[in-house]
């Protein structure tokens, strides 16, 4: 991963973030380089969800910097106070865990609503690529459902899908296997492996050790709304440096969910 | 159904549900549905009848039934009073909209985050206070003859086919309605839109959408689904307020019952008032009922958190 021509996409630089007097993010500081997948693991509360709405703009941080660097080479400053989180927020990509699809519009509609609203895309441009990417994940005779009529691994998926179809430049999943029934997960981890495949920037939050493992150049334990440990999976996972991490994984394990 | 299919009893049975022959436990259960179905049929005849027959025995009836339930003067009032039900329909139909449209603006005054726009939300907040403190009776005294006194507008305006003298108190007292109401709606209209969860916002601003992209694709018209009951429940009760407007000399059912009244001393017309306004409202009032079970049927269990 560490190649000499590697591009840095985000870089999270000594971000600090709290609700009231309870300290979320606490120094934290990341780099993802274009291309490469990063997963976000920890217990529930230790900042992974923060993490990603911060880098969305979600929420705004108390201190520290997010760096995106566009296409160009052309690198931002997201987290700048004044800044017009608009425009940033179409060149990233975020699903979540509730899939938070607009459940009164059809599923085309979902996806098409933001490319033409937001990117001023023709309504025939917006769905023809809407139906090329629900094709690209199975979905395509989904188009006029609701998301209602649909199980929750095609939600999850076609909210994949609405984000993707705004083509970002960096895609942040927060947990989303989370909520689905444990047969319908790996229809969703398929779609994840695809957009490894098409090279796309990702940062996930997830539970999914063993995805982890497999899908990420570099896995991240947080405790406490700190970055305790970053390595390769490989590394992570077989040798992890600190008695934390060991402890974490060690727990996972016990549970059946490695 | 085959009595002689011994099948009910038999384990194989339990995979043939709502097959034709019933199981044990359906029989049951459809012996106790027809119990219960007779106990609610004697209960209710049981408590009617004794209600009535307590009114009708009473000692004051006979002069009760002559003044209130006349049958001669309810043929003759009735299709007098009846006569005046457009008047009634009308000036509800008049003021209907502009509630919906003003209470809608109400209502988004109250939900702006621009701090330039913060007189518009005190505003907002002031105005549903006040409304909503005061008796809708007193709002139409005050506007209905205050505002015409101040004397500010002279002659006839014309707007939209409708038209009149600027003092009227067609103008004046569906005006009060129409504040009054738009405070109640403008209430209605926060609730659904604050009830619209915030993760459908965080899904439409997390695709660059601004705040009033986000409110007029994505919260409005989910909130619109919900507010259409509470809604309906206003507007039934505007219909039956518009007798209100009487207070103003506005000739309606309701005060040309009271005059016939006045002129005769029977109560009848008064009782034909009621029978008009529940033929009216009744309906209106099932069709709510009906509206929010589908409602609830169509958006239980599979709503997206």
């Amino acid at each position: 991963m560490s190649t000499p021509d590697r591009r840095i996409k985000v870089d999270i630089r000594h971000v600090h973030k709290s609700f009231g007097s309870k300290v979320v993010l606490d120094d934290v500081s990341l780099q993802v380089g274009e291309h490469e997948v990063v997963c976000l693991i920890g217990a529930s509360g230790s900042g992974k969800s923060t993490l990603l709405r911060c880098i969305n703009l979600l929420e705004p941080i108390d201190d520290g910097e997010i760096v995106l660097t566009d296409v160009n080479g052309a690198a931002t400053d997201i987290s700048e106070p004044g800044l017009n989180p608009d425009p940033i927020r179409r060149r990233i990509g975020m699903v979540f865990q509730g899939y938070n699809l607009f459940p009164h519009m059809s599923v085309l509609r979902n996806i098409t609503l933001g490319p033409t609203k937001v990117r001023k895309q023709s309504k025939s441009d917006a769905e023809h690529l809407a139906l090329e990417l629900l094709g690209r994940f199975g979905l395509q005779d989904k188009a006029t459902a609701y998301p209602d009529q649909l199980s929750g691994g095609q939600q999850q998926r076609v909210a994949i899908v609405r984000a993707l179809a705004m083509q970002p430049e960096l895609m942040l999943l927060d947990e989303v296997t989370a909520a689905l029934d444990p047969v319908l997960v790996g229809e969703v981890l398929n779609v994840i492996r695809d957009m490894r495949g098409q090279g796309m920037t990702m940062v996930l939050a997830t539970h999914e050790m063993g995805f982890a493992r497999e899908i990420s150049d570099m896995v991240c334990f947080l405790k406490d709304g700190i970055i305790l440990e970053a390595a390769p999976p490989a590394t992570l996972f077989t040798a992890p440096e600190r008695p934390e991490t060991a402890e974490f994984l060690q727990r996972v394990i016990a549970s059946g969910r490695l | 159904m085959t009595q002689h299919d011994k099948g009910a009893d038999q384990p194989s049975a339990s995979f043939r549900v709502g097959a034709a022959v019933p199981t044990r436990r359906q029989v049951w259960l459809r012996q106790r549905r027809r119990r219960a179905l007779l106990v609610a049929v004697v209960s209710t005849v049981v408590v009617f009848g004794s209600a009535i027959t307590l009114v009708v025995t009473s000692s004051g009836w006979p002069k009760v039934k002559t003044i209130f339930f006349n049958g001669e003067r309810f043929r003759e009032d009735f299709p007098e009073v009846l006569s005046y039900l457009w008047v009634d329909v009308k000036l509800f139909l008049q003021c209907a909209p502009f509630i919906l449209i003003w209470g809608m603006v109400i209502a988004l005054c109250r939900n702006t985050r621009n701090p330039a726009l913060f007189p518009l939300r005190a505003f907002a907040a002031i105005y549903t206070d006040f409304f909503r403190g005061v008796p809708i009776i007193l709002t139409i005294y005050l506007v209905g003859f205050g505002i015409p006194k101040l004397g500010l507008l002279e002659g006839e305006f014309h707007f939209l086919g409708f038209g009149g003298n600027w003092n009227s108190v067609y103008l004046w007292g569906p005006i009060a309605l129409i504040l009054g109401y738009s405070a109640y709606v403008a209430e209605v209209f926060r609730s659904g839109i604050e009830g619209v969860h915030e993760s459908q916002r965080a899904g439409a601003r997390s695709l660059g959408m601004s705040h009033s992209q986000t409110m007029r694709h994505v919260v409005l018209p989910q909130a619109a689904r919900r507010v259409v009951p509470p809604l309906m429940n206003d507007f039934l009760s505007l219909q039956k307020d518009v007798a209100l407007l009487s207070v103003l000399g506005i000739i309606e059912v309701f005060r040309r019952a009271t005059s016939i009244k006045d002129l005769t001393g029977n109560f009848t017309p008064l009782v034909a008032a009621a029978v008009i306004f529940l033929a009216l409202t009744v309906p209106e009032t099932r069709l709510v009922d009906w509206y929010s079970s589908r409602q609830r049927k169509r958006t239980s269990g599979s709503e997206v958190l």
